[in-house]
């Protein structure tokens, strides 16, 4: 009975920490090279599901949605860079937070303005609707394995995109010496650019994932934002290496608190107290664990600037 | 040849030592006729809405001056001191939590709630400013939002004190005197003498040796460091000031809405914080002041035209970090100095 329950558990940390990590990964990408605070990213994040929830609803159809939706997010990144975040680069990180703050008030108003405020309902494709049994006794929803695959899938695909093509080489070139990219010939608003749609489309894959499981909602950017900026300090700023592993850290640690320690508590502790006090610590705990990794190495896991 | 030693010793009388020093980079002018006009028309505010038969907004404005009390607080570490702190709604949390958990225990003292909140809010400073000040730059900002959000959600699972639901405080505290805080505009005198005290009192500390020693540090760390000043503990100090300078607006915002929720220290209240001293101007003396009146009259005016006033808000603030790259105090000084 425990060890289905530890696998069961491990699995839904696995599943939530490679969603994080595909939000991470712009997040982490567009701080490390650019050097820019971006507080909209939950926001593209939201709107990405958002266009996902819509189009598969007008489609009837969960694979157009999710591959329209993810390309119109794409552009709708690149949009936003071109026209308001590009002028944001050269300035400190405070004229950064106040402008991204702003787009993040406003893209919230939209999503609230043309859908309304109420969560719309993305439900996720009929073939992967029922559980599969991978155990003897143990089975899993079909979807959640399906979210795994997908996030293994993409983190493959941009390890591969990083570490094999030219775009990824100016772009790692970018995130350890800014100064000595643009030096060498690589032009960087073009690369900022394709930097940010990469980011906004991970961001709409991660939408569109999580869609069918948290409800899509205004406001939804906001709490999952914390968490990505939590990973990509315990990674390692500008690090994609950094962002996969600190993601599957924080997904894994807050997924088995959740579960383990109001368990805990209730056998230390008794029920009364474990109820209110359970649920807090797990919470806090992702937290104790960023401010732990930072007092032992102030630079993140795998620190991307040489 | 005597003509020349004439001239030197001309020019040696003519240059005595200057005793009392220019006001330098370092140093703040309080502008005092400005704030006197200010000051003027805030004692007056009650009175003219009164006259003009509405007296609702005496309430809104005892909350802008506490948020710019907040942000004042905020501006003092973030703008002198240049510790860009993402959780100060935590120490105005505290001081609210304080002046609720005081009022359900039965005590009824203004001075004693805002005493204790002043300090249970420094006790808090103290502890995160003595880890988080051993980071920089963006790893100080995620960790001190890193323990906003742990406070927060110990006070989530304080269910004794209403958990997630907050806590309703069924009076507002007494201040003796026979003067009765239940009315909005005697409440707002009070805000008003607090808030007032405590700008002259930042205005006084950064014009002393201290407040130099902090922009100093701010410009650079190493070399005041080296010419001899405890950087730590200075910077430590000032942390613990401008947690405990918030801490009192908790108490107070606790007391003006009557009402104290885990909500009231969440990120994103940092967050509004932090963007109201930005929009008023980092490091100038009047920044908290002028981008929380700013930021909370914008709210206010445009909540009443639409309730999609968030995206009016957003757009107004975009144009300010377009067009005032340095806050809006930055404004007049560029016209100033062509």
């Amino acid at each position: 009975m425990t060890g289905i329950l530890v696998l069961e558990q491990s699995l839904n940390g696995l599943q939530f920490g490679l969603m994080l990590f595909l939000l991470a990964a712009g997040l982490t990408l567009v701080f490390g090279i650019m050097d820019m605070i971006n507080l909209a990213h939950g926001s593209i994040y939201m709107i990405g599901a958002y266009l996902i929830a819509s189009i598969a609803l007008a489609s009837g159809s969960f694979w157009t949605g999710l591959a329209l939706g993810i390309v119109a997010t794409a552009a709708l990144g690149a949009l936003l860079e071109l026209s308001v975040l590009r002028r944001l680069y050269q300035r400190d990180h405070l004229s950064q937070v106040l402008g991204t703050f702003a787009i993040l008030l406003m893209s919230n108003e939209a999503v609230r303005w043309i859908w309304g405020s109420q969560p719309i309902a993305l439900n996720p494709p009929s073939a992967l609707a029922g559980p599969v049994e991978l155990l003897p006794g143990f089975s899993y929803p079909a979807y959640r394995l399906f979210i795994i695959a997908v996030g293994l899938a993409a983190a493959g695909l941009l390890y591969l995109l990083v570490t094999r093509t030219r775009l990824g080489m100016q772009v790692r070139a970018g995130a350890s010496n800014r100064e000595m990219a643009l030096a060498m010939g690589v032009d960087v608003r073009r690369l900022f650019t394709q930097v940010f749609a990469i980011g906004a489309g991970l961001c709409a894959l991660a939408g569109g994932m999580l869609g069918p499981l948290l409800a899509v909602q205004v406001g939804m950017g906001e709490s999952i934002l914390i968490l990505a900026f939590v990973v990509i300090v315990i990674g390692g700023i500008g690090s994609i290496r950094g962002a996969l592993l600190g993601a599957l850290l924080v997904g894994t640690v807050d997924t088995a608190g959740r579960t383990l320690i109001p368990f805990v508590f209730e056998r230390i502790l008794g029920p009364e107290l474990a109820s209110s006090a359970g649920p807090a610590v797990a919470a806090v705990l992702i937290y104790v664990l960023m401010a732990a990794v930072l007092f032992f190495k102030p630079q993140g896991l795998f620190p991307a600037h040489g | 040849m005597a003509d020349v030693d004439s001239q030197r010793a001309k020019t040696i009388a003519a240059a005595p030592a200057p005793l009392r020093l220019q006001p330098g980079l370092l140093d703040h002018a309080l502008y005092w006729r400005t704030c006197l006009v200010l000051l003027i028309v805030l004692v007056l505010l009650p009175v003219l809405a009164q006259v003009w038969g509405q007296g609702f907004y005496v309430g809104v404005a005892s909350r802008i001056l506490i948020f710019a009390l907040a942000a004042t607080s905020l501006n003092l570490i973030l703008g002198f001191g240049g510790m860009v702190s993402f959780g100060h709604a935590a120490f105005v949390g505290v001081g609210a939590y304080v002046a609720g958990i005081l009022l359900q225990h039965g005590v009824h003292s203004a001075w004693l709630a805002l005493l204790l909140a002043f300090v249970a809010a420094a006790g808090f400073a103290l502890l995160i400013g003595a880890i988080s000040l051993r980071t920089r730059g963006v790893y100080f900002i995620m960790i001190t939002l890193a323990f906003a959000q742990m406070l927060y959600f110990l006070m989530v699972s304080l269910k004794t004190y209403g958990g997630d639901d907050g806590l309703s405080l069924e009076s507002r505290f007494k201040l003796g005197f026979g003067l009765d805080l239940s009315q909005d505009a005697m409440f707002y005198y009070l805000v008003l003498g607090v808030t007032t005290l405590v700008f002259l009192a930042v205005h006084r500390l950064l014009n002393s040796r201290f407040g130099h020693a902090l922009q100093a540090m701010r410009e650079n760390e190493t070399r005041m460091a080296a010419i001899g000043f405890p950087v730590y503990r200075f910077k430590l100090m000032a942390f613990v000031l401008a947690g405990a300078l918030a801490g009192l607006a908790g108490a107070l915002l606790a007391h003006q809405g009557g009402f104290v929720s885990p909500s009231m220290m969440q990120w994103s209240e940092s967050g509004m914080l932090m963007v109201m001293v930005i929009l008023g101007g980092v490091g100038h003396l009047y920044g908290g002041l002028v981008g929380a009146m700013v930021f909370l009259v914008l709210e206010e005016l445009l909540s009443s035209y639409t309730i999609h006033w968030q995206f009016g808000l957003g757009v107004m603030l975009l144009a300010a970090v377009m067009l005032a790259p340095n806050g809006l105090l930055s404004l007049r000084l560029r016209r100033k100095s062509p």
